[in-house]
């Protein structure tokens, strides 16, 4: 038994655990475009495709197709934009909101796609120019409806709290509101992008490295690994929703809070 | 980038960060959602936005429409019954005045009855009373003419007289009409 245990790590090479690299895409064919830009437009074109075919119809009674992007848009419509930044001036939002969270979804969807298998977001920039463009819009908005200065002060003093406690609170809801959003819209979505694939990629090449060892303890933990794949596949798919979600109910929330006159 | 990684990877440097900012990334992530928000925005918000309200319109209409009709529905029916009301009240009336004229046929009817059987038995009556003077009359004759006959056969010539013979007939006869029992 040890014998031949020793026998099967002295002949095979040693196993390397998946690291950052991994997100490390070369470019197709040379060039210096990598798989998750091919993935991001794909992702527009699919998004777009769909929502674009569903909606033409406009049938009173809709069809399969025209019911499901209804459903779809109805949700980010209703459930998000409407209920969060409230039925007087939610109508303006619903394009980005829906742009946002059906964008984010199939791009975190492409992860559980066979042949596909990559989060886009799991590279960080583009989670970054996400962020920042949610930054800028709820800012904009914001400066937009109660001017430069009227909406700092709005994000920034507390309303309620006596003037003693300003020079503690300022600079921290300052600091919270204005500066820690973004960064924490941004790692949010790439972390759990990022965790989900790197452990997904884990399980299944270890499992594969405990296989082809062909100690038989070794082929039922590598065997065990692959179960454990499977079954963090489907938790990654929720996750992939759930991500999607936050993103959009969290930019939706910072609307709501940049145009709501009192914080 | 690739020739970074080899640098790096050649003097024995570490992977560049997950977090490190790509900038071509970041652009064309930008651009490409920039675009899908657009094609959104332009194409397919107004698309489910119109279906929304023209739905939410048709069901409206199709309500108001049906309240419509239910008013007029109960306007008609509640037309009818009021009509079914009078018909009723109508017929009962005329079969009212039916019993009514009816009771009054009969009881005219009855009258005219009456009348007539009274005028008849009064017609009876006077040619009765007529014709039993008449007998009476000729009886008078008749029954004078023969007792004095009679009379005279059993008393002879003597009764030849006419007047003393009309006054015994007479006498006879005032006492036949005073009611002797058993005469007449």
């Amino acid at each position: 038994m040890i014998n031949v245990a020793t026998e099967a790590t002295i002949t095979a090479e040693p196993f390397e655990a998946p690291g950052p690299g991994i997100f490390d895409l070369p470019g197709i064919a040379g060039t210096a475009v990598t798989k998750p830009m091919v993935q991001l437009v794909l992702a527009a074109i699919l998004v777009f495709g769909f929502l674009y075919l569903a909606s033409r119809k406009r049938a009173m009674v809709p069809g399969k197709l025209q019911f499901a992007g209804e459903g779809a848009y109805g949700f980010v419509r209703n459930s998000v934009a409407r209920d969060i930044i409230g039925a007087h001036d939610f109508q303006k939002f619903v394009p980005y909101l829906a742009a946002i969270f059906f964008f984010i979804l199939v791009n975190n969807l492409f992860a559980s796609i066979p042949f596909i298998q990559f989060p886009t977001f799991s590279r960080a920039s583009m989670a970054y120019s996400l962020a920042g463009l949610s930054w800028l819009v709820y800012n904009g908005v914001g400066m937009y409806k109660h001017g430069p200065i009227g909406y700092l002060k709005l994000q920034s003093v507390p309303s309620g709290v006596s003037p003693v406690m300003y020079p503690l609170l300022v600079p921290l809801e300052f600091f919270s509101n204005i500066l820690v959003r973004p960064v924490t819209l941004a790692l949010r979505l790439f972390c759990n992008m990022f965790a989900g694939h790197i452990l997904l990629v884990l399980f299944a090449t270890g499992g594969l490295y405990l296989i082809e060892t062909a100690s038989p303890i070794n082929i039922v933990a590598g065997s065990l690994a692959w179960v454990l794949a499977v079954a963090i596949s489907f938790l990654e798919i929720l996750v992939q929703f759930l991500q999607a979600y936050v993103f959009t109910l969290l930019n939706a929330m910072y609307i709501q809070g940049a145009l709501a006159d009192e914080h | 980038m690739k020739s970074l990684l080899v640098i790096l990877a050649a003097e024995g440097g570490h992977e560049p960060s997950p977090l490190a900012v790509e900038w071509i990334e970041v652009v064309i992530a930008l651009v490409v959602f920039g675009i899908l928000f657009f094609l959104i925005w332009k194409f397919v918000a107004p698309n489910f936005e119109k279906t929304f309200s023209e739905r939410t319109q048709a069901i409206e209409g199709g309500l108001a429409a049906a309240e419509t009709k239910q008013a007029e529905a109960d306007a008609k029916l509640a037309e009818l019954e009021a009509q079914l009301a009078d018909a009723r009240h109508e017929a009962a009336r005329i079969r009212e005045e039916a019993r009514e004229q009816g009771a009054a046929i009969v009881a005219e009817m009855r009258e005219q009855a009456q009348a007539e059987s009274s005028r008849i038995v009064e017609h009876g009556k006077a040619q009765i009373e007529a014709e039993r003077q008449q007998a009476v009359t000729s009886l008078r004759g008749e029954v004078g003419s023969l007792a004095t006959t009679l009379a005279g056969r059993i008393v002879g010539e003597s009764l030849d007289d006419d007047a003393r013979q009309g006054r015994v007939v007479e006498r006879f006869l005032a006492e036949l009409e005073t009611g002797t029992p058993g005469a007449n």
